[in-house]
């Protein structure tokens, strides 16, 4: 028998406030525990949550940037259930009124459209967290995290495969990244990803019996998570099995899910409005305000970068996946006339750096026309590629300007990169071991490799270059053997 | 003794110098020791660390407070086992403010536990009695400070008023209690029973002080959300001699069977005496009136079991230290054992019902339900207050019934409060004042409604009427 799968996912994402969503705690991700706290999201007796204005013009950016309908009255509904980690045994949420109804995201399935709707987006505040000591000594909690603005998006049961899965949480942090309102960083937990899953014979209308993905990490994990539940659920079925409605935890090293209770149990949440805070209007000026705000965003920007920069599909693909990036590229592109090129820049060499370092293009004492300026001396053979590049990683680490680099290392350290490059050679090609060796992942091998060229360089050389320039060469090169 | 004077006759004789915020203290330490054995209106008695600010307006008058309302560093209990040490790390809004204004904060007074209940006997630390009657109760569930105030072992107190807490007992002791607007006082800081029906508000010995206090708490507060940001006004200044053009009603639905005849003389007594001093009256309808008492216990046991649902021995207050947290089922154990033990016979009973009318099916029935009958009782008043200024009431049903006569029946426990519970449900304003004495000398009250945030209607009836009429000025003969 074929079956078709069937596949809901339900997001959190921690919101990017610099307070919590109902009181004036600072958000800062890994501070000491308990330290950002207040009587408000400890849930002190008397105290009373005032809402973060920041929090719900963030939630209804991501309601309008996921085609929801905007909603004229929102309200706040208390969740009703037991746990140390929520202080006052009620998290606040939203029930029926919430930010966002009726929205979509887009995905891509061999090159055909796919919407797969968005079912609701609402505002909640986000629990402790739970540390459990040694065997029988104590649990502890941390409230630092209690009362972070958490947006809950809960999507139909439109999706019909892990890779959909894949692609729709992809496209759906992207939005959200775009709009800046959070990390979406699921290994600081600043996105957290659950999933329902059922099969049904091919054909059948009837929905089959739903299980509950928790514990999933990352992306790969999810999507891994779900084929693993897709192969055991047609096991089950094919072999005239039925499955139970259950919650199941991925186990990541195991790579295979394990139940962790039976859906017998379900809570009564017993939701009503909560009586602290007061229904909201949200004005058409507002949510007008707030829809001028959006930017374009990747399902726009790729057809025009195609258009209008000459990008493949496949590069346009790549640089919209960093709004940050696009913004460089665009700026770049206004003082400079071929963007191809510089999109071969900010994909390499840029980007190379940016990894290196780990930072993000906006952390870099760079500006679009320096970047400019540098192809344009490449273009004109002022200097040759893997000079530029030096000039590139010694302005941005010096926070200088590249003429006055090439000014100041112009005679010796750039000319003599000319040079350096000689050494290298060399270095490499005396010494196939070394290279075999680094390769093979030794990366001790490559001081030896260095020392070479300094000893080749009298001295003269940088050995901090000498490395770069030495893996670079050993990366780009196929005559070594990589790629 | 200085201790009987009003808060506003302190100001006065301390601006004249005639008494000294020392000899007020020391007066009230000794009433304190007197009285207090009998009255037990105190659950945390004053501390004598504490000292004011330096600040004309209430120049270092005390003033106690009930002890669901949080003063930094002093107990703040609820009279509850369940929050047994639990001392507040911040002051209420209103305690803020009072502070601002150079008040003492004087004692933790006594009250029902979580302020369920109409007569100040759920309190984990014994009943209240009443000054006029040691036999009986000073009602509830702000008993503790009505109790206060009319035995004089205070100046004047803030209560809490959720269906009628502070009017109440202002009215079975002889005090002046206002519930003022919902939104006029800010609730931070004050620990939640019904969230959309909680006031603080003052009580007083007489109708001068109360608007003095209000002037002193109201008004606006970024940490409430449902503080309304409306203007407040000087409350003392809307005093008159008499109540030419004031219009006054009468609704029917509260004069009917349950009505004690002596409460219902005294009432048709007083409204004869402001008649006199010039206020018209009509009789108008509440038609909505009988829902009142089943609206609010829907509603306000609703909220109250999400809002106790927090005292569970995690982070403060009892826990019941025989049973275990890290594994599940310790964990349940721990709620279990430390609920069980650490709340009264009341608010499990409350809790209990509350969780009902809001489980799954029966939501709409109860909940959903409580909220639209609550709009209609709300329309009736705007109806009335489009051509009146103050609605008359009698306060409470009865006078001051005994100690442990309605502690068996819930039933008649709660329609103690048929009469103050609309103006909670409807967001009112509402003020009791002594009226009269039954045969037996206890003291009868009644209450005056007015239209959200008009709370100077109410005190300018109010102050009219206890300008002509003594009753505000007996004491009780506590046999000393």
């Amino acid at each position: 028998m074929k079956f078709e799968t069937v596949i809901g996912l339900e997001v959190h994402v921690h919101l990017k406030t610099k307070t919590k969503a109902f009181c004036g705690c600072s958000t800062e991700f890994g501070s000491e525990p308990n330290t950002q706290t207040c009587p408000v999201c400890l849930g002190l007796p008397g105290s009373l949550p005032v809402l973060n204005a920041k929090a719900l013009e963030y939630a209804v950016k991501v309601a309008l940037a996921l085609d929801c309908k905007p909603q004229e009255f929102i309200k706040f509904d208390r969740k009703n259930y037991f746990y140390p980690d929520l202080p006052k045994n009620y998290q606040i949420s939203q029930y029926d009124m919430p930010v966002g109804l009726d929205g979509f995201v887009s995905i891509d399935i061999d090159n055909v459209e796919k919407k797969i709707r968005v079912k609701r987006v609402h505002l909640e505040e986000d629990a402790g967290k739970l540390i459990h000591k040694q065997e029988g000594s104590a649990s502890l909690v941390d409230y630092n995290r209690c009362g972070i603005a958490l947006l809950e998006i809960v999507s139909e049961p439109d999706i019909n495969s892990p890779s959909e899965a894949f692609e729709y949480l992809k496209n759906l942090k992207l939005i959200i990244q775009y709009l800046g309102v959070s990390d979406c960083d699921m290994e600081k937990g600043s996105l957290r990803c659950d999933a329902n899953i059922s099969l049904r014979p091919k054909g059948k209308k009837q929905l089959g019996t739903k299980i509950e993905l928790k514990n999933m990490n990352s992306f790969k994990g999810v999507r891994d998570a779900l084929e693993y539940e897709v192969k055991r659920q047609e096991d089950v079925l094919s072999q005239g099995g039925s499955i139970t409605q259950e919650t199941r935890l991925w186990d990541e090293d195991k790579q295979l899910t394990f139940s962790m209770r039976s859906k017998e149990e379900a809570h009564d949440y017993r939701y009503f409005p909560d009586p602290d805070l007061v229904p909201f209007t949200l004005s058409r000026e507002f949510i007008a305000g707030i829809r001028k705000e959006l930017p374009e965003f990747p399902k726009d920007r790729i057809p025009r970068y195609i258009r209008e920069f000459g990008l493949t599909q496949k590069e346009a693909d790549i640089i919209v996946q960093d709004k940050d990036m696009c913004v460089f590229f665009e700026g770049c592109a206004a003082v400079y006339t071929q963007p191809r090129k510089i999109y071969n820049w900010l994909t390499g060499v840029v980007l190379a750096y940016m990894n290196d370092r780990k930072k993000n293009i906006t952390q870099l004492d760079l500006k679009p026309q320096a970047l400019a300026k540098l192809i344009q001396y490449v273009e004109e053979g002022r200097l040759s590629n893997l000079a530029a590049k030096d000039v590139l990683f010694y302005a941005l680490d010096e926070k200088k300007d590249i003429d006055s680099v090439i000014k100041e290392k112009g005679a010796t350290q750039v000319s003599g990169s000319k040079d350096l490059e000689k050494f290298v050679e060399a270095a490499l090609k005396d010494n196939p071991k070394s290279v075999k060796d680094f390769l093979a992942g030794k990366e001790n091998a490559i001081m030896f490799l260095v020392g070479q060229v300094m000893k080749l360089s009298k001295g003269k050389a940088n050995p901090k270059v000498v490395k770069e320039i030495i893996i670079g060469r050993l990366s780009e090169d196929t005559t070594y053997g990589i790629k | 003794m200085l201790n009987t004077k009003t808060a506003h006759e302190l100001l006065d004789l301390i601006k004249a110098g005639k008494a000294s915020r020392d000899k007020i203290l020391s007066d009230l330490k000794s009433r304190i020791d007197k009285v207090e054995p009998k009255v037990k209106a105190y659950a945390h008695l004053p501390k004598e660390t504490d000292s004011a600010k330096q600040d004309s307006l209430l120049n270092g008058i005390p003033i106690a407070i009930k002890d669901n309302i949080c003063t930094k560093g002093q107990f703040a209990t609820c009279a509850s086992r369940i929050l047994e040490n639990f001392s507040a790390p911040y002051d209420a809004t209103v305690i803020k403010k009072l502070k601002e204004k150079g008040a003492l904060i004087f004692g933790k007074t006594n009250m029902d536990e979580f302020a369920f209940g109409s007569s100040c006997e759920t309190s984990c630390y014994g009943p209240t009695r009443n000054p006029w009657d040691l036999e009986r109760v000073p009602g509830g569930s702000s008993g503790g400070s009505a109790a206060a105030v009319a035995a004089d072992e205070a100046i004047w107190a803030l209560g809490s008023d959720t269906g009628g807490s502070i009017r109440q007992p202002a009215a079975l002791c002889a005090v002046v209690g206002l519930k003022p607007t919902y939104g006029r006082v800010s609730r931070y800081g004050l620990i939640a029973f019904a969230s959309s029906l909680d006031q603080i508000g003052p009580i007083t010995k007489d109708v001068h002080d109360a608007a003095l206090l209000l002037n002193v708490i109201s008004g606006h507060d970024e940490k409430d959300s449902t503080c309304a940001d409306i203007p407040t006004v000087d409350y003392t200044s809307c005093f008159t001699k008499d109540l030419k053009g004031v219009k006054i009603a009468i609704p029917k639905e509260y004069f009917i069977k349950g009505l004690d005849k002596e409460v219902e003389d005294s009432v048709k007594q007083a409204k004869a005496v402001l008649e006199k001093l010039g206020a018209t009256f009509k009789e108008v309808s509440l038609p909505h009136t009988k829902y009142a008492v089943s609206v609010y216990y829907i509603i306000a046991t609703a909220e109250a079991s999400s809002n106790l649902a927090r005292f569970d021995g995690v982070q403060y207050g009892f826990r019941d230290k025989s049973s275990g947290s890290d594994e599940s089922g310790q964990l349940i154990s721990m709620y279990k054992q430390t609920r069980g033990k650490g709340f009264g016979l009341e608010a499990k009973r409350r809790i209990i019902l509350g969780t009902y009318v809001l489980s799954s099916g029966y939501y709409d029935a109860y909940y959903l339900r409580a909220l639209k009958v609550r709009t209609l009782i709300k329309n009736d008043f705007d109806k009335v207050f489009k051509d009146f200024d103050c609605v008359l009431t009698p306060t409470s049903p009865t006078a001051a019934f005994k100690v442990g006569e309605r502690l068996e029946n819930p039933l008649s426990m709660y329609l103690s409060d048929i009469y103050t519970i609309s103006a909670n449900l409807a967001g009112i304003p509402a003020i009791s004042i002594p009226c009269g004495f039954t045969k037996n000398k206890l003291p009868i009250g009644l209450q005056l409604l007015s239209a959200p945030f008009k709370e100077e209607n109410l005190f300018r009836s109010a102050y009219a009427f206890e300008q002509n009429t003594p009753w505000h000025k007996m004491k009780p003969d506590l046999n000393i």
